[in-house]
This record gives structure tokens, sequence and C-alpha cells, in this order.
């Protein structure tokens, strides 16, 4: 069985799963956030009763991240719905933008944009902090009502993002009906070289097998290359598996991911034990593709989808009005710490913002010192516009006044991962999708450029 | 739902029709449980599609239902987030069924769970053969498309197990019906 197979298999109870195949699966770790958790506890409502409990307040994970920092009243709201509910239900892993467990979230726009305005517990892009607060874990099944929920298979996890309804039927239950799904495998083998990242690599693989090329299909990561990438590239590579359609991606698991995972749970209480799948040499896949990273370059998907490859080299004709990095994708401290080594002494060129995917990473950016200043000095010094308050910002547009929005039509380039027609707000808005090398390049030149030609030492 | 045939005019859009386009983020804040916002959704069904490729739109001034039953589209239709505001959206606006060469695997999912829609595919390229405004049948049974004024029928995938949980009324109806839950008298 490929390993998507055997993770299936053990959580459905059995010896044995085929791909094409329905099983009813025990559910480890549910997600929810602001944007469709409200819709999931309607359903979970109306459909289990009013006065109905989770099936385990313990797996359940809520994490407001979407529209927190608006002043659009609904969204503010339906973080309320939240915690209303957390209340009720007993759920403790909250990770509430206020302290007080009674109170109302109203963002204050007076403050600004830029300083932070959120509680003690506030945890950002939910991908991200699934992972920072120890709730990813080898070998187990983690569902959200989030699209990029498979960012999660860079832990050794079957992780995939599902609908209001299917979240609520978790709730109720702690059982999901999936299709194992046909596994598609990718034998990383190399090294990247110098001005590449893993945003390349999965731009790359996109770019192959198409936007549709893994729909319904599990993606495995495997080959000699692997452990050369850290947990951060793993997660950039498994979290666009879905701009391919994918159900689910997911890598083996090492040493690397071990020593990440218990870290984090040792910090922040959130320690079960997990048992690692790997794949059984005889596996049967669908299809097999060797990547050499050594051969990956600078890549950028230009609009309308994030299947539109083009090396960053070709396209330095194209003029930008605005930079993003940021995202669950893109917008953690590794990749601000690559943005910063090329921007280091110098001045952007065009209207740039970042949005730091979690507090835990904008703490990070102000600490880790590259040639003695920091991170988070180099960016804002080069003129970057950094705001203390993580969340998904202007990645999906979101309300009119989100920090970084496009609200008229522009060019930008960015690290997040979708660049269909008013993916970051306006419609006619272009989003070209670049690694944080290649955005703070481009960011630099104001047109898109090759970072390898902006490498300092 | 659970009819055997749908008919009506037919809405037809390209390739790669994602969840922003059939529904734009600013609206997500929308809880389609709400009953007022279920009826908003609606108003607002595929209103991120670029205005000079589509000056016809699904819902002319935000009015539901909107005179479109059927959707014909290309490839991935539905593409992008897990939004269940999506299948929703069009349920709202009065669609019934999308057609499409292939479908993202959430939207697909998403359509049976709220019971909301048929999502059926073809096999082949319908969107170029019609046009937005054709008066259109799907027959469920034998799962074919037919035009108004065209004796022949386009064979559709037939949707085997999942037109089950879409002609229930969607995943709870059908759990129930399989058992997997409980009746919602005894569930609290
Ligand atoms: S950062 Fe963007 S892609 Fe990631 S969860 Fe938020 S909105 Fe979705």
């Amino acid at each position: 069985m490929t390993l998507t197979e055997k993770l299936l298999a053990r959580a459905a109870g059995k010896k044995n799963v085929a791909s094409g195949e329905t099983v009813l699966v025990d559910v480890d770790v549910l997600m929810t956030h602001d944007v469709c958790g409200p819709g999931t506890i309607g359903v979970f409502k109306r459909e289990f009763g009013e006065t109905a409990r989770v099936w385990d307040p313990d797996r359940v994970v809520i994490i407001p991240d979407h529209y927190i920092f608006t002043t659009d009243q609904r969204s503010n709201r339906n973080v309320d719905i939240l915690r209303e509910f957390v209340r009720e239900q007993g759920i403790r892993h909250f990770y509430d933008v206020i302290d007080d467990p009674t109170g109302v979230w109203r963002f204050d726009p007076s403050r600004g944009p830029l300083a932070a305005q959120f509680g003690s517990r506030y945890a950002g892009v939910c991908h991200i902090a699934l992972a920072e607060k120890g709730h990813t874990r080898p070998g187990e099944v983690l569902v959200g009502t989030d699209s990029h929920t498979c960012t999660a298979g860079a832990f050794n996890a079957f992780a995939t993002g599902i609908g209001n309804t299917d979240a609520a039927f978790v709730l109720g239950t702690g059982k999901i009906l999936l299709r194992v799904p046909e596994t598609m495998r990718f034998m990383l083998d190399g090294a990247m070289g110098p001005g590449v990242m893993a945003k390349d690599v999965i731009l790359h693989i996109i770019g192959e097998i198409g936007f549709d090329g893994a729909t319904y299909r599990a993606m495995e990561f495997g080959g000699n290359g692997v452990s050369g990438l850290d947990i951060d590239d793993r997660m950039t590579i498994a979290n666009m598996g879905v701009e391919a359609g994918a159900k689910n991606a997911i890598f083996e698991a090492d040493a690397q991911t071990t020593a990440f995972v218990d870290a984090r749970m040792k910090e922040h209480g959130t320690t079960r034990p997990y048992e690692a799948v790997s794949p059984d040499a005889e596996a049967k896949y669908l299809s097999t593709l060797r990547v050499d990273l050594a051969e990956v370059e600078p890549t950028v998907a230009v609009p309308p989808d994030p299947s539109r490859r083009a090396a960053a080299r070709d396209l330095t004709d194209v003029k930008l009005d605005r930079a993003y990095i940021g995202s669950c994708t893109g917008g953690k401290a590794s990749d601000f710490l690559a943005f910063a080594s090329i921007v280091q002494g110098r001045q952007v060129k065009i209207d740039t913002f970042g949005v730091p995917a979690t507090p835990a990473i904008v703490a990070s950016l102000k600490e880790s010192l590259l040639n003695g200043k920091s991170v988070w000095d180099i960016l804002r010094d080069a003129g970057v516009r950094m705001t203390e308050n993580p969340g998904c910002a202007a990645c999906l547009g979101g309300p009119a006044d989100t920090f970084g929005r496009i609200n008229e039509p522009m060019k930008c380039i960015s690290t997040t991962n979708r660049n269909f027609p008013g993916r970051m707000g306006h419609p006619d808005g272009q989003v070209f999708l670049a690694s944080p090398y290649t955005v703070a390049a481009s960011a630099l030149a104001g047109h898109v450029a090759d970072p390898r030609d902006y490498l300092q030492s | 739902m659970g009819r055997a045939i749908i008919g009506g005019k037919a809405y037809v859009v390209g390739d790669n029709i994602d969840t922003d386009q059939i529904i734009p983020a600013q609206y997500l804040s929308l809880v389609p449980t709400i009953r007022e916002e279920y009826e908003r959704l609606g108003s607002y069904a595929l209103s991120g599609l670029p205005v000079e490729r589509y000056p016809q739109r699904l819902t002319e001034a935000g009015r539901v239902p909107c005179p479109y039953r059927v959707i014909i589209a290309g490839r991935n239709f539905g593409c992008g987030s897990s939004r269940e505001h999506a299948p929703i959206a069009l349920g709202a606006a009065g669609i019934r069924v999308v057609i499409a060469e292939s479908f993202a695997r959430i939207f697909f999912r998403n359509c049976l769970a709220t019971g909301e829609l048929y999502p059926i595919q073809s096999s082949y390229r319908l969107n170029d053969g019609f046009e937005t405004g054709d008066v259109v049948e799907v027959d469920l049974r034998s799962t074919t498309l037919r035009g108004a004024n065209s004796s022949c029928g386009y064979p559709l995938t037939p949707l085997g197990e999942a037109e089950k949980v879409v002609a229930a009324g969607g995943l709870f109806h059908y759990a129930r019906r399989m058992g997997l839950v409980r009746e919602r008298s005894e569930a609290s």
C-alpha cells in the first residue's frame, strides 16, 4: 500500500484498503476557522440538536485567522460566534483574538493596521499555527474546513480540506466517509541550487501536471532530496498540493519531523502518542515523476491560474505595481529571512506589504539577526510595510479595509498560493505567484526579476 | 430535489471557474445556516465572473431565484477554496445542476454534502456547444442532457451512489438512512 492507503486503512480499522474504496475513518483532529466555523456550528446544531455535544472537545481546534483585522461587523461577529461555541462545549484548543472569554472582538482602526492588536492566545494563520502548537502529528487524520489543510501532510499526516456539512458530521461523530485516492509519487532528488526555494519546486510540479493533474488523488513525496528539505520547505510543497487539485499531499516522516513535532507538543502541552507511516516497497502508484531539484529554476505562475508556469528570467518585461509577502505558503520565518537576505541594505521600488503568518513569527523576526540587524528591521528599512497583526490578510482579498488588499486593477507579485481573477481583491487585479526570493528581487527591480541576479553574501 | 428531469435555462461558463468567482471572498462573512444570509449568498452567485467576458450576469441586480436552472462548464469547475458557500450560493440562486468536464474535489464533495446541486460530469466538452439562455433538460435517470429544440441527447457520466446523497437532500439525510447517525428526534 502507498502511504495514504496505509494510513487510511489504519484509521478505518482495516488491514487493507484499495484506491477507489469508500471507508469510514476515525478523525484525530478537526480544525475550523472564522470563515467556515460559524456555518459548521450552524449545521451541527441543526442536525444534532441545540444541546448536542461535540464528539471530543480535545480534538477540535478552532483558529480565527481570516477576517480579523477589519471593521467589517459581520466578520467580527463570526469570531464571537466561535467564542460562544467554545465556551458552551468546553473546547480546549481555541486560539482566540482576545483574552476575555466572555468579551467581544472589535478591531480598532484608529490604532492603524501595523501595531499589534490581539491578545495572548491568538495564533494567526491556521495551517502554520496547527504545526507551531503541536497539532500536526505523523500518522494522524487531520481534517479542516480550509482547502490548504493539506499543509499538514508535511508531517506525515493524512490532511485534507472539507466543507461545513462534512465538518459538522465530524463534530458530531468523530468520523468521516472518505474515498481512498489513487497515489501519484513524486521523487525529489538532489538539492536546490542558489536562489531557488521549495515554492519554485511546487510551482514547477504544478506546471508539469496541470491545475487538475492530481484531482481526487494523493501526492506522495519521497526521494533522496527530501532529507535536504527542512520542515518549512516541506510545508510549502504540501500546502500547494491542492493547487494541482490533490486530495492530500504527504511526506514520509524522518528525524527532522519527529524532532519538530515532539518539541512543539512538549512546549504547548499537546503531547499524545503517534505512529508514523511509511509506504510499502511494493506499493502501487498511478504514476511516478522524478524531479531533479538542481534543475528547478526560480519559477513564477502568471495569472489567471497556478499552473501557468514561466521562468522568472523570461518575465523581466512584466512591470509590477505591488509586492506581497505572507500567507500559509510564504509567510513563515524562513520566507522572511530569505526575503531579507535579498533586500538587505537596499530599497524596494514598489509598494511592498509584509504579513507574517503567526505572532510567533513576528517575534522571531524581531529577534533573529542577519549581519547584526533584526530581520524585521531589515525589511522595514528596505521600505516594506510590515504589520504586527498576523493572519490571512490580503491573500484572499477579504473585506475592503484588509491590509494589502488589491482595491484597483494592478499587477502584484506575491508569495501566496492562488492567482485566480479576484483572489487578492479587485477582479481585474493580476497576481503573479513566486518564491520569497523572487518576490524580493522583483520588489527591488519594479518588474519580475530573477533572484539569482540579486543574491548577496 | 429528487425529481428525475430538471429543465430550464442554461448558464454557460469556461474552464477553471474557481470559488472566488462563484462567491467572492468579501461575502464569506455571510453564514449559510442563517436564513437571510443564505438568500443573500444566492444573490451574489457567480458575481466574481469578469464582466467583459460574461456581460449577462447570473442574477441580474441580485434577484433570486435567477432565470437559470443549469450551469454548463468546462474543466475544473469549483477549484480553489473549501468554502461550502460556493455550492450553497448557486443552490440559493436557483441552480439545480452543474454539468462540467471536470470538478474540483472539494466542490464536488460539498455539492453532495449540502444536497444543493447535482454535480454531473460530461466526458466531452459541452460548454462550447451551448449558449447562455439555451433551454435544456437534464434527465437524471438516463443521465442525458438535451437541448430544447434538438432531438439528440448528450450522454453524461452517471453519478452512481453520489446521486442518492443529493436526492436524499444531502449528507445527513443520507447518513440517517444508512444508520450512520441517529434520527434527529433522538439526537439531542
Ligand atoms: S493564508 Fe491564504 S491560503 Fe492560507 S489559509 Fe489564509 S487565506 Fe487560505
